[in-house]
């Protein structure tokens, strides 16, 4: 694990493969907004390959929700072609679109987005209701997948039941439930407290490093960008800087150096 | 997204907002159960008329003395004079459709047994009205030929005037005064409750048309014939020929009006049918209007819910839901709510009915056509006010729907 702790260094270096899991080919994207024309995202080009942890930063307005959004297929490109899986999925209609955030991408958002009045296990299976697989595999799975996170004892709460860390983990948990090659995170520590932050970091890096799992972070945070391996900047719709990450903090690392809070709830959990 | 999946979360869904469920579902309750509840009242009242149209006979043909014109003058129903015996044997003589017929004479009359009185009808009649009529008795026997031939003081007694004038004291042998005129009681009928007008049929007295008209009476005429067709078709077929036989008799000029009518029991049939049809097409109306309004509360609703639930359409979005899995999903939601609706209407309709049968005494039929219509309408309502929140759902755009607040 210090191995490839230290191999992070060097991201570029550090593919096996040579193909990209997502290129972006001079991707534009405008918003009509009837009178007005937005010009979100103005030629980004950029590769990310399998096993990278990347942090997207920004200002807002900088574009980078827009590249989410469309790195996220919810959305697609004005002009530009964007490569996902050696597949260009730039002009895939909504059914084709839908059918990959279900296959291949996993979503965490600021907001949590859980169901309400919903448990945490259902939650965790949405994702394979629209995946076609049996009743029996689906729960089987989210079990899985709850316990990947560490919330395997909390199957049955709600989320009005758990903490703002626990709900996320549980988004994660559902993010993961149809084994994506993509995990998009949208500001996953936006409403947390720091030390809480750090915990969901610590199990962004163990499913990248521990079962390679490509993480791209949106993030307006420097210190949680510092957990990334490579660091994207974005202004004005354009990639500014493209950059390894110095001094990558390790989540697993900090946390021993954190006050613990009150309402902590990683140990009865784990 | 498969059907079983669906319909558990469009339940779980309405679950959740029970209160909000309920009164949307009752706006469809109300309507259904109110179609159900009177469409068998009118099955009842259908019943009854049929039941009545049986009770006068089957194949029967009606002739009544009409109003006619004498002089100018129009003189009420049953009030001519030319309507006679003759013209009844004329009828059975050369109408071959009609197999027999009774005369009928009416009065009202005071009668009395010891210290019972009471005001009736009564029918002056030949023995084998009963048999037209199908009516047989209960006890004793008919009055004979001999007896109207002789113009006896003999009677029959409907099982009303029975139980007023006697009690438990068995009638059969007993003498009543009828005005002033000593009669014997011979027979008593089987009881025939209400007719199709609704008054009481056992509430009567029958005694010989001869006795009726010469002691009673005093008209040597007779206001009805009761005849009986060889089938029920010819009921019908004979309307014409007994018309052009009594106009003759009558010397009714081309032009003049009959001094008669003639009914035949698919009239009264066709009459009750009609009543039934006008009476089906209001309920129909008035249950298609608060089936509309149940279903325009659906889609209220349906609306409401879009908007309170947009982000977990944005969420089912973003995990991989296709429109159409969205779309079915609220469609879903919307039949289920107006199908519920509709059998919980069903359940209150025939509770309904159960109860309007017990304390008002009126039979109702629960009429299974009406279920089933009843449980389809409901769910096409469903369907027709669900379709467009649940494309609106469809249509969300999924990054507006995560944002949205």
């Amino acid at each position: 694990m210090d191995e490839q702790a230290t191999a992070t260094e060097e991201p570029s270096t550090q593919a096996h493969s040579d193909a990209a899991l997502i290129r972006l080919e001079g991707v534009h994207k405008i918003y009509d907004l009837g009178e007005v024309q937005v010009h979100a995202l103005r030629g980004v080009s950029l590769e990310i390959l399998a096993g990278e942890f990347v942090a997207v930063m920004g200002a807002s307005g900088s574009g980078k929700s827009t590249l989410m959004n469309i790195l996220g297929c919810l959305d697609r490109p004005t002009r530009g072609h964007y490569y996902l899986d050696g597949t260009d999925v730039s002009q895939f209609s909504k059914v084709e679109l839908a059918r990959i955030r279900n296959r291949k991408l996993g979503f965490v958002f600021q907001q949590f987005n859980l169901l309400a009045r919903t448990s945490a296990l259902e939650n965790v299976e949405l994702p394979t209701i629209y995946a076609g697989i049996t009743p029996q595999e689906r729960e089987q799975r989210a079990r899985e997948s709850l316990a990947r996170v560490g919330l395997a004892g909390r199957a049955h709460h709600f989320p009005s039941q758990l903490s703002g860390g626990q709900q996320q983990r549980v988004a994660i948990a559902r993010a993961l439930v149809n084994r994506p090659t993509i995990l998009l995170a949208d500001e996953p520590t936006g409403n947390l407290d720091s030390r809480t932050s750090v915990e969901i970091m610590d199990i962004l890096q163990r499913l990248n490093e521990e079962e390679g799992l490509t993480v791209v972070l949106v993030t307006h945070e420097q210190d949680i960008a510092q957990y990334a391996k490579r660091a994207l900047d974005f202004r004005d719709g354009k990639l500014r800087r493209d950059t390894p990450v110095r001094d990558r903090l390790i989540a697993r690392e900090v946390l021993p150096t954190l006050p613990s809070l009150q309402d902590d709830d990683a140990a009865g959990d784990t | 997204m498969d059907f079983w999946n669906t319909l558990r979360l469009a339940l779980r869904a309405l679950a959740r907002n029970k209160l909000r469920s309920a009164l949307t579902m009752l706006g469809i309750i109300i309507g259904v159960g109110a179609v159900i509840a009177t469409v068998s009242i009118g099955q009842g009242a259908e019943y009854l008329v049929q039941q009545g149209i049986q009770s006068m006979g089957t194949n029967a043909v009606f002739i009544a003395a009409g109003s006619g014109r004498p002089g100018g003058a129009r003189l009420g129903s049953w009030a001519v004079k030319t309507l006679t015996i003759d013209d009844m044997n004329a009828i059975l003589r050369e109408v071959s459709l009609i197999r027999e017929a009774a005369p009928a004479v009416v009065s009202r009359v005071q009668v009395v047994y010891q210290n019972q009185n009471w005001n009736t009808g009564i029918t002056g009649t030949a023995p084998n009205y009963f048999r037209i009529r199908s009516w047989p008795v209960q006890a004793g026997s008919i009055f004979g030929q001999d007896e109207v031939d002789s113009a006896a003081n003999v009677c029959l007694l409907g099982t009303t005037v029975a139980r007023i004038l006697f009690g438990d004291e068995d009638p059969v042998g007993k003498q009543i005064r009828i005005g002033q005129l000593p009669f014997r009681v011979v027979g008593v009928l089987e009881s025939k409750g209400q007719s199709v007008m609704g008054d009481d049929q056992d509430d009567r007295i029958f005694a010989p048309y001869t006795t009726v008209q010469r002691k009673i009476s005093g008209i040597t005429w007779i206001q009805f014939i009761n005849a009986s067709a060889v089938s029920r078709e010819a009921s019908n077929a004979a309307v014409a020929p007994i018309t052009a036989l009594l106009r003759e008799r009558h010397h009714i000029r081309p032009g003049e009006d009959d001094d008669f009518f003639v009914r035949t029991q698919s009239d009264v049939a066709d009459l009750a049918d009609q009543t039934q049809r006008v009476m089906t097409l209001l309920l129909g109306s008035i249950a298609s209007v608060s089936l509309i309004v149940g279903g325009i509360g659906i889609m209220n609703i349906m609306l409401v819910s879009v908007t309170e639930r947009t982000r977990e359409i944005g969420v089912r979005m973003a995990v991989g839901a296709t429109e159409s899995d969205v779309q079915q999903q609220f469609l879903v939601e919307a039949v289920t709510l107006s199908m519920a609706g509709g059998l919980l209407g069903i359940g209150v309709g025939l509770i309904g009915s159960a109860l309007i049968s017990n304390f008002l005494a009126w039979p109702t039929l629960i009429s299974v056509k009406a279920i089933i219509a009843a449980a389809i309408f409901s769910a096409a309502v469903g369907i027709f006010f669900g379709f467009y929140p649940a494309r609106k759902a469809a249509q969300l755009d999924p990054i507006e729907a995560l944002r949205y607040e």
